[in-house]
């Protein structure tokens, strides 16, 4: 008892930048509730064991099963079961990511203990042992902090890119402790049929560093070619709010907002986004947001760093010249 | 085919910013004055997805379940004017102090005394708290299995087949009724009520039960997690506005300006 144990996702035989996030979050925690830092890393390899090593963790488990090899929820939920019957942790960080906020939430349920999902803050308190989370609710409008009680394991689900990932050099003398799991392939209630990859032209948005966004102040789906132009310029994707896709000008794909994408780029160039906390709730964590936008009450200038009010159709052609001009210079 | 749709209501997401407001002592949103409370987005698709199943299986029954205090029965019987057949509402002042744990245990509770169930269906999450884990819950608790954020489903006999989002495509499951699955927007727009079917969903009374009824009380259901605090963010309200001689030349300056804060 009395670890915090991070759930560890790995993506192209690298630990996920937001296994490098939990461990951030997680050093943190681990100084204020003077508890050690641990990680599982299923079917770790050196290189995934170096990597986490140099990422701050006290002790590292890795724990082996060949059908973790596809990523199934209910496959890494067993896995992790089975680790926490070993390990048994205070606290289990995980990344909110398909993944992730699956086996976390379900874990909890498991274990008979308790849960707090998408987190943006955490902090525990070492005389009190208590832990308490911070999240957004009501769609970005409110925010709600939650104690943890009784002494169960802890379950935090934490948003991505809420926590800096930290620099790989913190060269720890880590333990590492192989623990033996089975997978009873008879108990999985899901049999995976297929997996289908779609290929996404261009830049993901949810990895996209700038995003150019479009909403009913467009008009129509033919502005949006504008706004590839800009995105394309700024390697860039775009996204657009829920009305955009209602109408049926972009597909549901582009959609950011509460019943769309959570996106956190460095820079969001919002264009006839009025910004209903529908749509904010998707991207309040972005960097630097700019809004051109006619109407001077929009409520996305509350949210924007820099804010332009007028005529798109003017405004954004210069912009998107100059913007190219500055990047090619 | 007999399907349990649990669903919630939520104060309206459109509710204009100026309308939010919270009462930071008793941890509480108060309802904007003259706005309706709504069936959460995500439950809606969940309807949809209910009837779009016992249409293709020929028959069958859609029971839709919620829980809470203050149901205004207009907003909660558009499920049965969308086609839905029976609702049961778990309306207890109890249900206040509950956790999401607590929340599980009972709408657990609920689906076996409805008992026949051959698929749950639920919202991914809901508008409000957002806590997403409702039906992963349910699913652990009832030892069912659980396919998240299906697209597409076909059903024969005990047979489910689904199609569930990833990130970049989808995976195709395989497994048996009783099933659970959650949906969201992807899965496809909710149909809108008929006349016909709002004549039919007046006429229908929701059955009630306290949690009495579903034989849980106090000590069971013990928050393992407090609210202690809810507040309204305070936003940086500092926006620095830039403007031309004329729209040219404001783009021109906008970007003169990012590249200035070293954005771009």
């Amino acid at each position: 008892m009395s670890e915090i144990l991070v759930f560890s996702e790995v993506k192209q035989n690298k630990l996920d930048s937001s296994t490098g996030e939990l461990l951030s979050a997680g050093q943190k925690l681990s100084k204020e509730l003077n508890i050690p830092l641990s990680i599982i890393i299923f079917n770790a390899t050196d290189s995934l064991k170096d990597e986490a090593r140099q990422w701050g963790a006290d002790n590292i488990y890795t724990a082996n099963d060949q059908l973790l090899e596809s990523s199934i929820d209910e496959v890494y939920l067993e896995a992790l079961q089975q680790v926490c019957a070993f390990v048994n942790p205070s606290v289990i960080l995980a990344a909110k990511t398909s993944l992730g906020r699956n086996v976390a939430a379900r874990i909890a349920y498991r274990l008979n203990s308790s849960v707090a999902q998408d987190c943006i803050d955490i902090s525990g308190d070492e005389k009190t042992g208590k832990i308490t989370v911070t999240r957004p609710v009501y769609g970005g409008n409110a925010r709600a902090k939650f104690t943890f009680n009784g002494t169960a394991t802890k379950v935090a689900i934490l948003r991505v890119k809420s926590f800096e990932c930290p620099e790989q050099n913190i060269s720890k003398v880590s333990e590492v402790h192989q623990i033996n799991i089975k997978i009873d392939k008879s108990k999985l209630k899901l049999n995976l049929v297929d997996t289908v990859k779609q290929e996404s032209k261009g830049i993901k948005l949810e990895e996209a560093s700038v995003i150019v966004g479009g909403g009913r102040g467009l008009g129509g789906p033919e502005p949006f070619k504008h706004l590839e132009e800009l995105a394309k310029i700024l390697n860039g994707a775009v996204g657009a709010s829920r009305a955009v896709c209602d109408a049926g000008w972009l597909d549901h794909s582009y959609q950011i907002g509460l019943t769309g994408k959570t996106v956190t780029p460095e820079l969001y160039i919002t264009i006839g986004i009025s910004g209903a906390s529908q749509h904010m709730a998707g991207c309040s964590s972005s960097k630097n947001i700019v809004a051109i936008n006619k109407d001077e009450d929009a409520n996305i200038f509350k949210a924007a760093n820099f804010g332009v009010i007028g005529d798109w159709e003017t405004i954004l052609p210069s912009f998107t010249k100059t913007i190219r001009e500055l990047i090619d210079s | 085919m007999n399907i349990i749709v649990c669903v919630k209501q939520v104060i309206d997401p459109d509710t204009p910013i100026s309308a939010f407001v919270v009462d930071e002592i008793q941890k509480k949103v108060i309802p904007a004055q003259g706005i309706s409370p709504v069936i959460n987005g995500y439950c809606e698709n969940a309807v949809e997805a209910a009837l779009q199943i016992k249409e293709a299986s020929g028959g069958g029954t859609i029971t839709v379940l919620s829980l809470g205090t203050k149901f205004v029965m207009d907003v909660m019987k558009k499920p049965l004017s969308m086609g839905a057949d029976n609702m049961v509402l778990i309306q207890d002042e109890l249900t206040l102090n509950l956790d999401s744990f607590g929340i599980v245990k009972a709408l657990a509770a609920a689906i076996n005394k409805i008992g026949t169930a051959d698929m749950v269906i639920c919202g991914q999450q809901a508008s409000d708290w957002d806590n997403a884990h409702i039906p992963l819950g349910i699913s652990e608790t009832l030892q069912i299995p659980c396919i998240t954020s299906v697209l597409k489903i076909h059903m024969s006999d005990h047979k489910v087949r689904a199609h569930s989002a990833l990130p970049d495509g989808y995976q195709v499951f395989e497994t048996q009724t009783p099933a659970l699955i959650t949906v969201n927007n992807l899965y496809g727009e909710p149909r809108y009520p008929t006349l016909r079917g709002i004549m039919q969903a007046s006429r229908k009374t929701p059955e009630i039960w306290s949690l009495s009824d579903l034989g849980l009380s106090g000590s069971d259901l013990e928050p393992s997690i407090e609210l202690t605090e809810l507040s309204i963010p305070i936003s940086s309200g500092n926006c620095e506005m830039i403007k031309g001689e004329n729209d040219v030349d404001t783009g021109r300056l906008l970007a003169l300006k990012l590249r200035e804060e070293k954005i771009i």
